[in-house]
């Protein structure tokens, strides 16, 4: 990981600029998963800004999942800027000419690995991490993005079991804790998911809970971990984050808003960067 | 058969750096004790964590690995369904799952352990090849391809021990074609795949010293994708087609058979016989078992004249 101190504040332009360029693309489709990609925009900045190691502009050694594949805009959006997926790409998103879908597809480019069904992403990443360090020999670090909803799968635990005992501690997951899912809050559908830290400690892991829009505290997070056990940082997000009526309203899920809305979400955001 | 498996998976392991073992919680035995011993950063035992297994598999691939998972036929193929479904089969990974013990063999543990209906379902979804072999060289054939060749995600069924020899002068092995493993001189074809494949032969004795009619045996060890041509030509060639099959009869090989049958209008006499769509609550041996579902000598031989 880079040892050069992370700079906050393009990190903070740069989400601003990803926030802007997710509402364009809302005004193409009717369902478009915004608010997820919103609750996980800083900590992906982070990801593929801050700790993955680049070759190039867009050859890495590490790897990135994005086990939410709902919040893929952020993916997408991220892929763009790095030159990786073209404008056109994301100008047609979800239409017929295009590649890109509501979920990540591997084989498009800089997808690593297909997801959309909650509960895959963290197998996949134990064993490219697995793969990375003890086959290949200490090479790349692995990345992932974890709903909280996605806690809820038994196959994250068995893989959180899994990669505790594969001592895989170059495997770094970012949980998007906006305590949302489907259904509604989660402390109130399910209060007994919490405490998640202590659980995830008790699995073996390293983990630390930091504000996940605060990009000082996730990278400081990261850059100061033990890194003998896997990783999780658990970031307490607001889903929607950034336009107020979008904020923790579960209808956001899948919306898109509409033209009006999507003036207001533009004024909102340009309200924040001034 | 087992042996054989894993003879080939580690003969290849050696020069192979790709080839890797993920299973739960099955203990090792024979080259698989070896290939753990020699190969320590290449095998990995999950425990009793399927989706884990296959999650951790794709995982793998997705890095360059050839990994084979590998445990009992139920827990591997229909515990972690949807991993096998969208982690290998919509990323076309090349994983090899091998599904233990399938058919009725594990007869006394139930049906829980009972593995009727892999071949519908795994051939259902897209991507996916599937294999049964029917004795131990046709799975040492069978693995050989899947570790050098396949590039994409396998099921392939695994027999237990002691399976006897049936393709000592059989025809060439090629993945997608039909066998031949006895070309008689009758007119009678019978058609089968894995361990169950004994009782063609055993079928095909019978009807000699009864009738002198020397049957033909043809091992289908690629369910999917199906030989439809090298079938369609068994229709037109021979007046009564047996196909003999350890699973359920919707979605199978007597099922497909059917439907090449119906597209090139083949009038042939076509007798299938297969488990009962039927969860069967007895505990004897593998034979009596079989039995149970209407697969014995005794009970096809009733049905065919």
């Amino acid at each position: 990981m880079p040892d050069d101190q992370f700079n906050a504040s393009e990190s903070r332009k740069r989400c601003l600029k990803y926030r802007r360029r997710i509402l364009d693309i809302s005004q193409q489709v009717t369902a478009l998963h915004g608010a997820a990609a919103f609750s996980a925009m800083e900590m992906v900045d982070c990801i593929y800004n801050g700790f993955m190691q680049w070759n190039s502009k867009s050859e890495s050694s590490d790897s990135f999942i994005m086990s939410k594949g709902h919040g893929c805009m952020v993916q997408y959006v991220i892929l763009e800027d790095r030159g990786i997926l073209s404008k056109k790409d994301l100008d047609l998103y979800c239409k017929p000419e295009g590649i890109l879908g509501c979920h990540p597809d591997y084989g498009n480019p800089g997808i690593e690995a297909s997801t959309g069904s909650l509960g895959h992403g963290l197998g996949m990443a134990v064993g490219m991490a697995y793969t990375e360090k003890y086959v290949l020999k200490d090479r790349g670090h692995i990345y992932t993005v974890l709903s909280d909803g996605e806690l809820q799968e038994g196959s994250t635990w068995e893989n959180m079991m899994m990669a505790a005992n594969l001592k895989v501690n170059n495997l770094i997951a970012f949980l998007d804790h906006n305590g949302f899912q489907s259904f509604g809050r989660t402390s109130e559908t399910h209060p007994e998911f919490y405490p998640i830290k202590e659980k995830v400690e008790a699995f073996g892991w390293e983990t630390v809970e930091v504000n996940g829009h605060d990009v000082n505290q996730v990278y400081d997070a990261i850059k100061t971990r033990k890194g003998n056990k896997p990783y999780m940082l658990i970031g307490n997000t607001v889903k929607g984050k950034g336009v107020s009526y979008m904020e923790n309203t579960a209808i956001w899920h899948y919306r898109s808003p509409s033209p009006e809305e999507y003036e207001q979400a533009i004024n909102e955001l340009d309200e924040v960067s001034s | 058969m087992r042996n054989k498996f894993a003879d080939a998976l580690y003969e290849i392991g050696k020069t192979d750096q790709r080839i890797c073992a993920i299973v739960a919680d099955i203990s090792p035995a024979g080259s698989m004790v070896n290939f753990r011993e020699d190969f320590p950063e290449r095998f990995i035992n999950c425990g009793v964590a399927e989706q884990s297994m296959i999650g951790i598999a794709a995982g793998m691939a997705l890095k360059g690995m050839r990994p084979f998972c590998y445990t009992i036929a139920t827990f591997s193929l229909y515990r972690p369904f949807e991993m096998i479904r969208d982690d290998l089969c919509y990323q076309n990974l090349p994983v090899t799952v091998i599904g233990m013990g399938a058919g009725v063999v594990y007869s006394t543990l139930g049906g829980t352990h009972h593995t009727m209906e892999d071949i519908a379902i795994a051939s259902a979804i897209p991507n996916m090849t599937v294999l049964s072999p029917c004795d131990p060289n046709e799975m040492k054939h069978a693995t050989t391809w899947c570790a050098t060749e396949s590039n994409g995600p396998v099921y392939m069924r695994l027999g237990k021990v002691g399976e006897p020899d049936l393709t000592a002068s059989a025809d060439e092995f090629k993945i997608g074609k039909i066998r031949y493993l006895k070309k008689g001189a009758g007119d009678i074809c019978i058609l089968s795949y894995g361990i169950i494949m004994k009782m063609a032969f055993d079928l095909a004795e019978e009807i000699y010293n009864e009738k002198q009619n020397e049957a033909s045996i043809i091992s289908v060890h690629t369910l999917k994708p199906l030989d439809k041509e090298g079938i369609s030509e068994v229709l037109k060639s021979y007046s009564k087609v047996i196909v003999i099959e350890e699973h359920v009869p919707h979605g199978g090989l007597s099922s497909r058979v059917k439907e090449i049958a119906l597209d090139v209008n083949s009038n042939c006499d076509l007798k299938v016989f297969t488990l009962e769509d039927k969860f069967i609550h007895f505990y004897g041996s593998y034979p009596e078992l079989l039995e149970k579902h209407g697969l014995s000598l005794k009970n096809i031989k009733s049905k065919l004249d």
